[in-house]
Protein backbone atom coordinates (compact mmCIF):
# COMPACT_ATOMS: atom_id res chain seq x y z
CA UNK A 1 0.00 0.00 0.00
CA UNK A 2 1.77 3.30 -1.11
CA UNK A 3 0.99 6.18 1.59
CA UNK A 4 -0.96 9.33 0.48
CA UNK A 5 2.59 11.73 0.19
CA UNK A 6 0.37 14.81 -0.89
CA UNK A 7 -1.25 16.91 1.17
CA UNK A 8 -4.97 17.40 0.48
CA UNK A 9 -7.67 19.85 0.84
CA UNK A 10 -10.68 17.61 1.30
CA UNK A 11 -11.71 13.94 0.93
CA UNK A 12 -14.66 12.13 -0.19
CA UNK A 13 -15.50 8.66 -0.31
CA UNK A 14 -17.64 7.42 -3.42
CA UNK A 15 -17.18 3.96 -2.51
CA UNK A 16 -21.01 3.77 -1.14
CA UNK A 17 -21.94 5.05 -4.64
CA UNK A 18 -22.46 3.42 -8.03
CA UNK A 19 -22.18 4.73 -11.70
CA UNK A 20 -22.99 7.12 -12.18
CA UNK A 21 -23.57 8.90 -8.86
CA UNK A 22 -20.13 7.89 -7.61
CA UNK A 23 -19.05 10.90 -10.08
CA UNK A 24 -21.86 13.04 -9.47
CA UNK A 25 -20.52 13.03 -5.84
CA UNK A 26 -17.18 13.38 -6.51
CA UNK A 27 -18.22 16.49 -8.96
CA UNK A 28 -20.34 17.97 -5.86
CA UNK A 29 -17.12 17.76 -3.73
CA UNK A 30 -14.87 19.34 -6.05
CA UNK A 31 -17.31 22.23 -6.40
CA UNK A 32 -16.91 23.64 -2.85
CA UNK A 33 -13.29 23.33 -3.10
CA UNK A 34 -11.73 26.55 -4.33
CA UNK A 35 -9.68 27.20 -7.22
CA UNK A 36 -6.06 25.04 -6.99
CA UNK A 37 -7.07 23.03 -3.84
CA UNK A 38 -6.60 19.45 -3.75
CA UNK A 39 -9.59 17.02 -3.48
CA UNK A 40 -9.06 13.09 -2.45
CA UNK A 41 -11.55 10.56 -4.00
CA UNK A 42 -11.79 7.44 -2.75
CA UNK A 43 -13.38 4.91 -5.06
CA UNK A 44 -13.81 1.29 -5.84
CA UNK A 45 -12.01 -0.67 -8.34
CA UNK A 46 -13.37 -1.59 -11.60
CA UNK A 47 -15.87 1.22 -13.17
CA UNK A 48 -15.36 3.92 -11.13
CA UNK A 49 -11.35 4.01 -11.43
CA UNK A 50 -11.64 3.62 -14.75
CA UNK A 51 -13.85 6.35 -15.47
CA UNK A 52 -14.20 8.70 -12.97
CA UNK A 53 -10.04 10.34 -13.37
CA UNK A 54 -11.15 10.85 -17.19
CA UNK A 55 -14.48 12.48 -16.29
CA UNK A 56 -12.42 15.15 -13.65
CA UNK A 57 -9.92 15.44 -16.79
CA UNK A 58 -13.06 15.85 -19.46
CA UNK A 59 -14.20 19.19 -16.98
CA UNK A 60 -11.11 20.87 -16.80
CA UNK A 61 -9.54 19.58 -13.62
CA UNK A 62 -6.10 18.48 -13.02
CA UNK A 63 -5.21 14.80 -11.98
CA UNK A 64 -2.37 14.68 -9.73
CA UNK A 65 -1.91 10.90 -8.51
CA UNK A 66 -4.06 7.75 -7.82
CA UNK A 67 -2.97 5.54 -5.04
CA UNK A 68 -3.54 1.97 -4.48
CA UNK A 69 -5.46 1.35 -1.07
CA UNK A 70 -4.92 -2.53 -1.40
CA UNK A 71 -8.32 -2.89 -0.02
CA UNK A 72 -10.20 -2.82 -3.45
CA UNK A 73 -10.36 0.79 -3.61
CA UNK A 74 -8.19 3.73 -5.10
CA UNK A 75 -7.22 6.91 -3.81
CA UNK A 76 -7.27 9.80 -6.47
CA UNK A 77 -5.60 13.17 -6.13
CA UNK A 78 -7.15 16.01 -8.15
CA UNK A 79 -6.32 19.85 -8.20
CA UNK A 80 -9.56 21.70 -8.69
CA UNK A 81 -9.31 24.32 -12.29
CA UNK A 82 -12.14 27.12 -11.83
CA UNK A 83 -13.50 26.41 -15.27
CA UNK B 1 -58.80 -2.80 -64.78
CA UNK B 2 -56.87 -1.15 -62.43
CA UNK B 3 -53.04 -0.32 -63.28
CA UNK B 4 -50.49 -2.93 -62.24
CA UNK B 5 -48.52 -1.73 -59.60
CA UNK B 6 -44.62 -2.55 -59.51
CA UNK B 7 -44.06 -3.27 -56.49
CA UNK B 8 -40.03 -4.42 -57.25
CA UNK B 9 -39.87 -1.07 -58.20
CA UNK B 10 -41.46 1.11 -55.14
CA UNK B 11 -39.07 -1.09 -52.91
CA UNK B 12 -36.49 0.05 -54.65
CA UNK B 13 -37.49 3.49 -54.14
CA UNK B 14 -37.69 2.53 -50.34
CA UNK B 15 -41.70 1.79 -50.62
CA UNK B 16 -42.55 -1.67 -48.86
CA UNK B 17 -45.37 -3.18 -49.12
CA UNK B 18 -48.16 -3.57 -46.21
CA UNK B 19 -50.72 -6.02 -45.57
CA UNK B 20 -52.97 -3.67 -46.36
CA UNK B 21 -54.12 -3.75 -49.76
CA UNK B 22 -52.65 -0.33 -51.70
CA UNK B 23 -50.22 0.87 -48.89
CA UNK B 24 -46.77 0.64 -47.98
CA UNK B 25 -44.42 1.84 -45.81
CA UNK B 26 -41.89 4.54 -47.08
CA UNK B 27 -38.58 4.54 -45.94
CA UNK B 28 -36.82 7.52 -45.41
CA UNK B 29 -33.02 8.56 -46.57
CA UNK B 30 -31.22 9.27 -43.23
CA UNK B 31 -27.19 9.38 -43.61
CA UNK B 32 -25.13 8.52 -40.13
CA UNK B 33 -28.36 8.81 -37.97
CA UNK B 34 -29.16 12.37 -38.14
CA UNK B 35 -32.03 14.70 -39.33
CA UNK B 36 -32.33 17.93 -39.35
CA UNK B 37 -35.25 20.04 -37.65
CA UNK B 38 -36.81 20.83 -40.56
CA UNK B 39 -36.57 17.04 -42.06
CA UNK B 40 -38.18 15.96 -39.13
CA UNK B 41 -41.41 19.01 -39.49
CA UNK B 42 -41.79 17.87 -43.36
CA UNK B 43 -41.62 14.28 -42.17
CA UNK B 44 -44.17 15.04 -39.27
CA UNK B 45 -46.54 17.20 -41.84
CA UNK B 46 -46.76 14.15 -44.12
CA UNK B 47 -47.26 11.49 -41.72
CA UNK B 48 -50.35 13.97 -40.69
CA UNK B 49 -51.89 14.25 -44.17
CA UNK B 50 -50.60 11.43 -45.65
CA UNK B 51 -50.19 8.72 -43.64
CA UNK B 52 -51.76 7.73 -39.73
CA UNK B 53 -49.42 10.39 -37.98
CA UNK B 54 -47.01 8.25 -36.46
CA UNK B 55 -43.52 7.04 -37.78
CA UNK B 56 -41.63 3.48 -37.48
CA UNK B 57 -37.81 3.67 -36.62
CA UNK B 58 -35.87 1.19 -37.96
CA UNK B 59 -33.05 -0.81 -35.69
CA UNK B 60 -30.77 1.13 -38.59
CA UNK B 61 -31.65 4.56 -38.09
CA UNK B 62 -34.06 4.63 -40.33
CA UNK B 63 -37.86 6.40 -40.14
CA UNK B 64 -40.39 4.89 -42.50
CA UNK B 65 -43.52 6.71 -42.72
CA UNK B 66 -46.48 3.68 -42.97
CA UNK B 67 -49.74 3.65 -44.29
CA UNK B 68 -48.84 5.63 -47.38
CA UNK B 69 -51.41 5.18 -50.39
CA UNK B 70 -49.70 3.83 -53.35
CA UNK B 71 -52.01 6.30 -55.21
CA UNK B 72 -50.43 9.10 -53.51
CA UNK B 73 -46.96 8.17 -52.99
CA UNK B 74 -45.55 10.53 -56.42
CA UNK B 75 -47.39 13.59 -53.95
CA UNK B 76 -45.75 12.41 -50.90
CA UNK B 77 -42.76 12.38 -52.46
CA UNK B 78 -42.52 15.72 -53.49
CA UNK B 79 -44.03 16.91 -50.02
CA UNK B 80 -40.83 15.53 -48.89
CA UNK B 81 -38.24 16.90 -51.07
CA UNK B 82 -39.86 20.45 -50.48
CA UNK B 83 -38.18 19.40 -46.78
CA UNK B 84 -35.18 18.10 -47.74
CA UNK B 85 -36.31 14.72 -47.60
CA UNK B 86 -35.45 12.12 -49.67
CA UNK B 87 -36.85 8.35 -49.95
CA UNK B 88 -34.42 5.42 -48.61
CA UNK B 89 -33.58 1.97 -50.60
CA UNK B 90 -34.75 -1.40 -49.51
CA UNK B 91 -33.74 -4.53 -51.76
CA UNK B 92 -29.99 -5.96 -53.40
CA UNK B 93 -28.83 -3.02 -53.38
CA UNK B 94 -26.19 -0.46 -50.89
CA UNK B 95 -28.74 0.47 -47.58
CA UNK B 96 -28.56 3.43 -44.83
CA UNK B 97 -24.96 4.05 -43.61
CA UNK B 98 -25.44 3.77 -39.85
CA UNK B 99 -23.43 6.13 -37.18
CA UNK B 100 -22.94 6.80 -33.59
CA UNK B 101 -22.06 10.59 -32.91
CA UNK B 102 -18.38 10.53 -32.98
CA UNK B 103 -15.58 12.44 -32.05
CA UNK B 104 -17.21 15.72 -33.09
CA UNK B 105 -19.69 15.00 -30.14
CA UNK B 106 -18.71 12.43 -28.29
CA UNK B 107 -15.94 12.22 -25.88
CA UNK B 108 -15.22 8.87 -26.08
CA UNK B 109 -15.18 8.83 -30.37
CA UNK B 110 -11.98 8.80 -32.11
CA UNK B 111 -12.86 9.21 -35.53
CA UNK B 112 -15.51 11.80 -37.32
CA UNK B 113 -18.42 9.33 -38.05
CA UNK B 114 -20.94 11.63 -39.47
CA UNK B 115 -18.39 12.77 -41.61
CA UNK B 116 -17.45 9.77 -43.11
CA UNK B 117 -20.80 8.63 -42.75
CA UNK B 118 -21.81 10.93 -45.44
CA UNK B 119 -18.82 10.27 -47.70
CA UNK B 120 -19.54 6.60 -47.75
CA UNK B 121 -23.14 7.35 -48.51
CA UNK B 122 -22.43 9.69 -51.41
CA UNK B 123 -20.00 6.94 -52.73
CA UNK B 124 -22.37 4.12 -52.22
CA UNK B 125 -25.69 4.49 -51.51
CA UNK B 126 -28.11 2.42 -53.64
CA UNK B 127 -25.44 1.21 -55.78
CA UNK B 128 -27.36 -2.44 -57.33
CA UNK B 129 -25.10 -5.50 -55.83
CA UNK B 130 -26.21 -9.37 -55.93
CA UNK B 131 -28.03 -8.74 -52.46
CA UNK B 132 -28.24 -6.03 -50.08
CA UNK B 133 -25.02 -4.60 -48.59
CA UNK B 134 -24.71 -2.49 -44.99
CA UNK B 135 -22.11 -0.07 -44.22
CA UNK B 136 -22.02 1.16 -40.03
CA UNK B 137 -19.61 3.84 -39.14
CA UNK B 138 -18.86 3.52 -35.07
CA UNK B 139 -16.46 6.33 -33.06
CA UNK B 140 -14.95 4.03 -30.62
CA UNK B 141 -14.28 0.12 -29.09
CA UNK B 142 -17.84 1.19 -27.54
CA UNK B 143 -19.53 -0.08 -30.73
CA UNK B 144 -22.63 2.08 -30.15
CA UNK B 145 -23.21 1.25 -33.65
CA UNK B 146 -22.32 -2.69 -33.87
CA UNK B 147 -19.89 -2.50 -36.32
CA UNK B 148 -19.00 -5.76 -37.07
CA UNK B 149 -22.72 -6.74 -37.43
CA UNK B 150 -22.19 -4.71 -41.18
CA UNK B 151 -21.28 -6.00 -44.16
CA UNK B 152 -18.49 -3.23 -43.56
CA UNK B 153 -17.88 -2.26 -40.06
CA UNK B 154 -15.39 0.55 -39.52
CA UNK B 155 -14.59 1.59 -35.78
CA UNK B 156 -12.72 4.15 -35.07
CA UNK B 157 -9.58 4.02 -32.79
CA UNK B 158 -6.05 5.53 -32.23
CA UNK B 159 -2.55 3.88 -32.47
CA UNK B 160 -0.83 5.32 -29.40
CA UNK B 161 2.84 6.05 -28.51
CA UNK B 162 4.10 6.92 -25.13
CA UNK B 163 6.17 10.12 -23.94
CA UNK B 164 7.82 9.14 -21.21
CA UNK B 165 9.04 12.63 -20.93
CA UNK B 166 5.04 14.12 -19.83
CA UNK B 167 4.37 11.20 -17.74
CA UNK B 168 3.73 12.03 -14.09
CA UNK B 169 3.30 8.28 -13.14
CA UNK B 170 0.00 9.39 -11.64
CA UNK B 171 -1.04 5.41 -12.61
CA UNK B 172 -4.74 6.58 -13.67
CA UNK B 173 -3.91 4.83 -17.50
CA UNK B 174 -3.76 1.68 -16.42
CA UNK B 175 -6.66 1.21 -14.75
CA UNK B 176 -8.19 2.74 -17.75
CA UNK B 177 -7.09 0.27 -19.64
CA UNK B 178 -9.44 -2.88 -19.97
CA UNK B 179 -7.33 -5.01 -21.86
CA UNK B 180 -4.84 -4.91 -18.92
CA UNK B 181 -2.00 -3.59 -21.74
CA UNK B 182 -0.60 -1.37 -19.48
CA UNK B 183 1.68 -2.07 -16.41
CA UNK B 184 3.79 0.17 -13.99
CA UNK B 185 7.69 -0.56 -14.17
CA UNK B 186 10.36 1.50 -12.07
CA UNK B 187 7.27 4.69 -12.27
CA UNK B 188 7.26 4.10 -16.23
CA UNK B 189 3.99 2.71 -18.39
CA UNK B 190 4.67 -0.01 -20.01
CA UNK B 191 2.92 -1.31 -23.27
CA UNK B 192 1.77 -4.81 -24.27
CA UNK B 193 1.16 -4.32 -27.93
CA UNK B 194 -0.30 -7.51 -28.15
CA UNK B 195 -2.86 -6.82 -25.85
CA UNK B 196 -3.77 -3.08 -26.76
CA UNK B 197 -6.79 -3.13 -28.99
CA UNK B 198 -6.80 0.24 -29.87
CA UNK B 199 -9.73 2.13 -27.48
CA UNK B 200 -7.22 4.78 -26.67
CA UNK B 201 -8.87 5.28 -23.22
CA UNK B 202 -4.84 5.77 -21.97
CA UNK B 203 -5.03 8.33 -24.34
CA UNK B 204 -8.37 9.79 -22.87
CA UNK B 205 -7.75 9.65 -19.54
CA UNK B 206 -4.02 11.30 -19.20
CA UNK B 207 -3.69 13.98 -17.31
CA UNK B 208 -0.75 15.25 -19.02
CA UNK B 209 -1.34 13.79 -22.28
CA UNK B 210 1.40 11.50 -22.36
CA UNK B 211 -0.31 8.89 -24.51
CA UNK B 212 -0.27 10.19 -28.01
CA UNK B 213 -3.17 8.61 -30.30
CA UNK B 214 -3.03 8.39 -34.03
CA UNK B 215 -6.49 8.23 -34.93
CA UNK B 216 -7.31 5.59 -37.45
CA UNK B 217 -10.27 2.79 -38.90
CA UNK B 218 -10.64 -0.86 -37.64
CA UNK B 219 -12.56 -2.56 -40.11
CA UNK B 220 -14.57 -5.72 -40.12
CA UNK B 221 -15.83 -7.83 -43.16
CA UNK B 222 -18.76 -9.92 -43.64
CA UNK B 223 -20.99 -9.24 -40.80
CA UNK B 224 -24.88 -9.72 -40.58
CA UNK B 225 -27.56 -9.97 -38.07
CA UNK B 226 -30.45 -11.20 -39.73
CA UNK B 227 -31.76 -14.84 -40.57
CA UNK B 228 -28.05 -16.01 -39.86
CA UNK B 229 -25.88 -14.29 -37.86
CA UNK B 230 -22.24 -13.83 -38.19
CA UNK B 231 -19.84 -11.49 -36.67
CA UNK B 232 -17.65 -9.25 -39.15
CA UNK B 233 -13.79 -10.03 -39.17
CA UNK B 234 -11.01 -8.10 -39.09
CA UNK B 235 -8.71 -8.59 -42.34
CA UNK B 236 -6.21 -5.97 -41.93
CA UNK B 237 -4.21 -3.45 -39.50
CA UNK B 238 -5.54 -0.26 -38.54
CA UNK B 239 -6.22 1.77 -41.65
CA UNK B 240 -4.47 5.24 -41.25
CA UNK B 241 -5.99 7.77 -43.59
CA UNK B 242 -8.92 7.98 -45.34
CA UNK B 243 -7.40 7.51 -49.31
CA UNK B 244 -6.77 4.08 -47.92
CA UNK B 245 -9.94 3.58 -46.29
CA UNK B 246 -11.59 4.01 -49.59
CA UNK B 247 -9.66 1.96 -51.32
CA UNK B 248 -10.25 -0.61 -48.94
CA UNK B 249 -14.21 -0.35 -48.95
CA UNK B 250 -14.33 0.09 -52.56
CA UNK B 251 -12.55 -3.04 -53.01
CA UNK B 252 -14.45 -5.40 -50.55
CA UNK B 253 -17.45 -3.55 -53.00
CA UNK B 254 -16.04 -4.91 -55.80
CA UNK B 255 -14.76 -8.40 -54.55
CA UNK B 256 -18.82 -8.62 -54.11
CA UNK B 257 -19.95 -7.40 -56.96
CA UNK B 258 -17.85 -9.74 -58.85
CA UNK B 259 -18.13 -13.01 -56.66
CA UNK B 260 -21.59 -13.37 -55.02
CA UNK B 261 -24.24 -14.86 -56.83
CA UNK B 262 -27.72 -13.33 -56.89
CA UNK B 263 -29.49 -13.12 -53.29
CA UNK B 264 -26.10 -13.90 -51.80
CA UNK B 265 -25.12 -12.47 -49.35
CA UNK B 266 -21.20 -11.43 -48.26
CA UNK B 267 -20.77 -13.80 -45.45
CA UNK B 268 -22.24 -16.05 -47.41
CA UNK B 269 -20.28 -15.57 -49.99
CA UNK B 270 -17.07 -15.43 -47.87
CA UNK B 271 -18.27 -18.52 -46.97
CA UNK B 272 -18.34 -20.46 -49.98
CA UNK B 273 -15.43 -18.89 -50.99
CA UNK B 274 -13.67 -18.72 -47.92
CA UNK B 275 -12.28 -15.77 -46.36
CA UNK B 276 -8.62 -15.36 -48.64
CA UNK B 277 -9.34 -14.11 -51.54
CA UNK B 278 -11.06 -11.20 -50.01
CA UNK B 279 -8.31 -11.01 -47.84
CA UNK B 280 -5.44 -10.52 -50.56
CA UNK B 281 -8.18 -7.76 -52.15
CA UNK B 282 -8.26 -5.90 -49.29
CA UNK B 283 -4.45 -6.29 -48.25
CA UNK B 284 -3.30 -5.24 -51.83
CA UNK B 285 -5.97 -1.70 -51.24
CA UNK B 286 -4.34 -1.53 -48.31
CA UNK B 287 -0.77 -1.36 -49.76
CA UNK B 288 -2.00 0.89 -52.37
CA UNK B 289 -2.23 -1.34 -54.93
Amino acid sequence: MTEIDIPYDELVDITDKVCPLTFVKAKVAIEELDDGEILAVRMNDGEPVQNVPRSFKEDGHKIIKLYDNEDGTYTLLVRKVEG
Amino acid sequence: MAEQVNYAELKKGGFMKQKQKGYGSLRLQVVGGNLTAENIKTISEVAEKYGRGYVHMTSRQGVEIPFIHVDQLAEVKEALAKGGVKTGVCGPRVRTVTACQGSEVCPSGCIDTYTLAKELDERYFGRELPHKFKFGVTGCQNNCLKAEENDVGIKGGMEVAYKEDACIGCGVCIKACRQGALSMVDGKVVLDESKCNKCARCVKSCPTDAWEGTPGYIVSFGGTFGNFISKGEELLPIVKDKDTLFRVTDAAIEYFAENANPSERFRKTLERLGIEGLKEKVTDAYNGQ
